[in-house]
Order: structure tokens, then sequence, then C-alpha cells
């Protein structure tokens, strides 16, 4: 998996489906631009300057390629799930557009009925994302009718992919979402994100919910789906560690924007944003000898109803420079693939150049080494896929 | 609408045979049955309706046939069971055809504010923005009326009869099961499986019939139960006023109206009209609250 990782991954089933329009090298997912603001009330009797609202997405442009798995990451409320309601067109952007294989979505060579046919969404919460009055069959099965299938024909599809998330129909068809357990639920979500057969799937936090060893039993479903399918993910997770294990790319966001997208590889070993830096440094490692011994970062993000001016990280960033809080970096790709929105990558900024960051310094402590090494070999191989790589 | 979908990869065998389990509604009537204070709230109502029904032909005298001879007979008079009213008319007699009206006025109305109700609740819940804003404000508008002083005034505005004591009611019950409508779909409107049901390209019609009715309307159904009391007593209070039912028709609001010169003299047979409508109300309240009971245990 790993050894691919850098170049695009063109699946062959991406490239054989017969309703690819723009060929393998056309994104199959393009956001433009796009913009959410919720409006807030005004407090009391203040009708000056304009009506303040939640920049919850500001401008947020990113591709997705055919066949790979784009991981998002971020702080809390920093815009992962908005984005993903924009994307799923559940929440209407302000501005921007979406471009789904070349054709703009919501046009008339695309209409949003047609572009929802070829985009589901998993959910985070499996057991509010299901109907309570209704079976596993026929939640799994209501995609389809809606596009015409017969309901024979549905429930039969619905059937099949029970028994392909590995939930026999037999016995599990006929339930109601609480009489299964959390990962069954999830399951059943997955399914019903089949069932309408897409091109690209988006998975909000869809394994965050689940304990360790059922979350790596449907990760694992996730790349066979995947691989058999042909689709393409959106992987947007709060969990470093499974989002490095399952992307192709990541792409990081801080208070509603982008700050730094590149292969998973690269972002995650040679991290260019210092908010990314600091956002890895937070990762608990399993090493004891790689202990986090000071806080990434301190603080709350700064309010989305007021951004700071200049880059929004200036006032957490360590390496902040007075010019930070007055220019907005632009986005930049100092190495093909691999883009950053930081003024330190800005030749022309006026950001003094200063040493790269200093690498962490691991402890030397030698005689917990082997005690490590015994645990590790202990451990049950539960991603034997990443310990290869 | 649109095509079928593309032919799928997989093979599409027939469904298979599949283990089903008890639905919500069967989940809901197992405990409903288990809860003995429904069940006999259920039974009192259930008699109180066949007799009603069934009045014509087992009432054991003419409840319209006065005599002066027999006036205000105590209860236990040999021939009239429950005494005699005012003008000599058998006592048991009209109260079992008096049934009739009096529940009719009580479920009817209650009945058609339901559907009203559940309509407009819903189509502000599901549409939001300002489509629900119209609405809402315009419920409110009637919300705000006290019911009793609301019924009087449609009551009196529209004239005496059934006819108008049923639509007056109606406008009076459809706002409040209107709001609670409205705020039990707001709230399916914002789960996650009505967004996947949008996500899978439904059109908000599909999805209101298939996944909100079925989660909404039991909340609003165990409301309107409760509101049936308040219905039947609502109608006897119009009766009584003289904007109900017109005599000699009897009625127990009526009833009550017309008996209340004999509060001193038979003050147990003025007293049987209201009896009746309190245990009427009374057992569908405890339904009701069973009802809800059986509903809130685990989805």
């Amino acid at each position: 998996m790993s050894t691919a990782k850098h170049i695009p991954n063109i699946t062959p089933a991406a490239m054989a489906d017969p309703r690819d329009v723009g060929g393998p090298r056309q994104p199959l997912l393009r956001a433009q631009n796009l913009l959410k603001h919720f409006p807030l009330k005004r407090k009391g009797l203040d009708f000056r300057g304009p009506k303040p609202v939640v920049r919850a997405v500001d401008g947020v442009s990113f591709d997705i390629k055919k066949g790979e798995t784009l991981g998002v990451v971020g702080e809390s409320g920093c815009g992962k799930s908005t984005t993903a309601r924009l994307l799923m067109q559940l929440t209407l952007q302000d501005k921007g557009e979406l471009i789904f294989d070349g054709q703009t979505v919501g046009s008339s060579s695309l209409p949003l009925r047609e572009f929802r046919r070829q985009t589901q969404m998993v959910f985070q919460d499996s057991y509010s994302s299901l109907n309570p009055r209704m079976t596993i069959e026929d939640s799994v099965a209501f995609g389809p009718t809606v596009h015409g299938v017969t309901q024979r024909a549905a429930l039969a599809r619905a059937h099949d992919l029970l028994a392909r998330v590995g939930l026999d129909p037999a016995r599990f068809a006929g339930r109601y979402p609480h009489e299964l357990s959390g990962g069954q639920r999830q399951r059943v979500n997955i399914a019903r994100a089949l069932a309408l057969e897409p091109r690209l799937v988006i998975l909000d936090e869809a394994v965050s919910a689940l304990d360790k060893s059922v979350e790596a039993q449907v990760l694992n479903l996730l790349e066979d789906l995947k691989r058999d399918f042909g689709l393409t993910y959106l992987f947007i997770s709060h969990d470093l560690h499974v989002v490095r294990y399952v992307s192709d790319r990541v792409l990081v966001m801080y208070l509603g924007q982008v700050v730094e997208v590149g292969p998973a590889d690269q972002v995650f070993d040679a991290p260019r944003h210092p908010y990314t830096r600091a956002l890895l440094q937070s990762m608990p490692s399993t090493d004891p000898l790689q202990r986090t011994t000071e806080a990434p970062l301190s603080g709350d993000p700064p309010n989305p109803i007021d951004p700071p001016p200049g880059c929004r990280f200036h006032t957490r960033c360590a390496f902040a420079q007075p010019v930070c809080g007055q220019q907005v970096p632009q986005f930049v790709e100092p190495a093909p693939g691999h883009g950053v929105a930081c003024l330190r990558w800005q030749p022309e900024s006026g950001y003094e150049p200063m040493p790269d960051f200093p690498r962490p310094s691991p402890a030397p402590a030698k005689s917990l080494m082997p005690l490590n090494a015994a645990v590790a070999s202990e451990m049950p191989d539960i991603f034997p896929e990443a310990r290869r790589g | 609408m649109s095509a079928v979908l593309p032919p799928s990869a997989m093979p599409t065998p027939a469904p298979v045979a599949v283990v089903r389990s008890r639905s919500h509604g069967a989940n809901v009537m197992r405990r409903l049955l288990r809860n003995p204070i429904a069940m006999t709230a259920a039974a009192v109502i259930l008699l109180l309706v066949l007799v009603a029904i069934f009045a014509p032909w087992i009432m054991p005298a003419d409840p319209f046939a006065t005599s002066m001879f027999k006036r205000l007979k105590p209860i236990g008079t040999p021939g009239f069971p429950l005494g005699t009213d005012e003008l000599g008319r058998d006592m048991l007699s009209r109260l079992m055809l008096g049934g009739r009206l009096s529940l009719f006025m009580g479920i009817a109305p209650v009945l058609m504010a339901f559907v009203i109700g559940s309509g407009i609740g819903i189509l502000a819940g599901y549409a939001g923005g300002g489509i629900n804003t119209v609405l809402m404000r315009c419920v409110d508008v009637l919300y705000a009326f006290p019911s009793v002083l609301l019924a009087i005034a449609l009551s009196g505005a529209l004239g005496a009869g059934i006819t108008n004591a049923l639509v007056s009611l109606t406008v009076v019950f459809v706002p409040q099961i209107a709001r609670i409508a409205e705020s039990v779909t707001t709230q399916v409107r914002r789960s996650d499986y009505v967004d996947a049901a949008r996500a899978s390209g439904a059109s908000a019609f599909t999805i209101v019939h298939r996944h909100v009715l079925g989660n909404v309307i039991g909340p609003i159904f165990v409301y309107a139960t409760s509101l049936i009391s308040v219905s039947m007593i609502l109608a006897s209070g119009l009766s009584f006023l003289g904007l109900g039912v017109k005599p000699p028709q009897p009625e127990w609001g009526l009833m009550l109206n017309t008996l209340r010169t004999a509060i001193y003299s038979q003050p147990w047979i003025a007293a049987l009209p209201g009896v009746l409508i309190f245990v009427t109300s009374v057992s569908f309240n405890m339904l009701a609250d069973g009802l809800r009971t059986a509903m809130e245990v685990k989805q």
C-alpha cells in the first residue's frame, strides 16, 4: 500500500468504470473556493456593522483524485464536517462550486439527484443515521427504490450488500437498528451507502465511535470494498493514526481553511505547516521513548466568528513573525503535489528565514528498549500492512 | 423519474427468507397489553362506546317520552333504574343515547384536528426556515386564546348546532396539535437518517412519507388522545351554554345543564351525566398515559 502512495492511485476499476467522463487524470471531485458562513443573531440592539457570521468553511479548494483515499484532519470545529456536508450538498454553499468528474454539480449535465447517486456518505453516529422504525434491509434498499429499482430487486441488492459487509441477511436483514451493535450498525450504514453504487464515498468520522478492534475490522472492510467496487474515499477523522493508515493523500484544515495538502507519507514525515507539525506532535506514540513532554499547542483555536487577521494560525504558532499577523498566506506548492499555506514557504512574503523545525530528540533511556520490543512482539497484528510499510 | 441504475456488477438473486423482528408497533401493543391501568381504561372506553353504538336497541325505555307525573323519580324507582329527569324521561335511556353525541363530540374534533394539525406541523417542521415561521406564527395567534374562550367565541359567532360546535372545537385543537407536530418533526428533520435519505436523492415527499411520518405520528397521536377528554368537556360546556346540541336531543353536557334545577331535590340524578363525563375523560387520559409509557421504552 505505502509503495504506491506517491503516485496518484488509479485503480483499474476506476478506469474501467463506464460512468467515467473525464478520464483518469480528471479529479473525481474538485472543490473550488467553497465558502459557508452561518449567520448569527445580533446581540441586543446593536445594528452597526455587518451581521456576525461563523466562518465555518472559508474558501476551501481541493481535488479528490480518482481511486484515492483523501484523509481530512483538523481540530474539532475546524470545518471538517461542514465541508463533508457541503460536498454531499446537504448544506448548500454560499459561494464556490463542486465539479464532479468534469461536470459542475447542479448544472444541467449533472443534476443534484444524479450527483447524489454517485456520491454517498457514512455518518459518525451509527445509531442516529438509521431510521429506528425501519428494518435493516428496508434502510439499505431505500436508496435504490428512490432511483426506480423495484422493491424486489432493491431487497435482493440489500441482502447482497449485507452479506458483503459481513452481516448474514437471513439473520440480520429483518432486524431493527437497536437490535444491532455499534459495529454492525456501521456496517449497515456502509452497505446503505454502497447500495447506490457510488463512485465517491464520504466517510465522516465513520469509525471514530467504534471501539478499537471493531474499528480495525471496519477499516479492513472499507479497504476491501474500495478495491472491489473501485471506490474513492474522502476520509474525515480526528484520529491521525487511522488517517495515516488509510490515506493516500492528507488534507489538513484549520479554522475553516486548508493549510496543507500532500501525500500522506510526506505530510506525516515532513510536515510543512507549523500547525500540521503541532497536530502530529499531539499524536500519542506507542513508543515510550517518543513521549510527548511539552504540549505542542496551547489554548483553544480562535473564534471562527472573528478569526485573526493575516495567517489564522499566527496566534498559536511557534514560528510566527510580525508579518504573519498582517499578510494572508497564499497556498503554494514548494514541491509538486504537496501544498501549504504558510508565509515561511513564500520567498517574497517578508518572512525572515529561520532554521527549520527542530527535530524532537529522543530521551536516552535505553533500558526501556527490550521491554518495548517484547511488548510489541506480543501485540496482535491488526495492521499487518501498516507494519510492513 | 430517473432511469434505472446501471446493471449491478453483483449477481442479484431473489431476496432470501429473512427472520423478522417484532415491529415497533407490535412492541408498543405488547407493552400496552401488560399495563393494567391502561387496559382497564381501554375496557371502560370500549364498554361506553359499545353501549353508545347499540343504545337504540338496548335502551330500556323511550328517552324522549315525557311524563308530568314521573318527574325526578329517585334512583332505583321500579321501571326507572337511574330515575327520571325534570320532564319525567328515563335517565338510563337518555344517558345511553347521550353517550353517542358526547363521545362523538369528544373524538371527532380531535380526529379532524389531528389530521389538519399534523399536516401543518409536519410541513412547518420539515420545511423549516421562512415557511415554518409563517405557519407557526399563524398557529400562535390562535394558540394565544384560552381554549374555552376560543371555543365559546367561535361557536357563538357561527351559531348553535352540532356542526358549528364541531368546527369550533377543531379550530381550538389544531394549534395545539400543530405545535407538538412541529417540534417532533423538527427534531426528526435534524437526524442523520433524514440526511442520509436526502443524500440518496429522495424527494422531500418520499422522505416525509417513508422516514418522517412513522417517527412523528406516535407522539402526536398520544398527545391527541389526551385531548379527547378536553374535547368532551369543552363540548359539554358548549351544550351547557346552549351553543352545542339542542334539546330534546340527549347529550351529557346538555343534560347536566337542564338538570341543574334539580340539584337540590335530586342531587344524585343531576350528577349522573357529570359522572359519566368524568369517567370517560379520565379513561381517555389513562389510556393516553399508558400509550405514552409503552412508546417511550426503547425505540
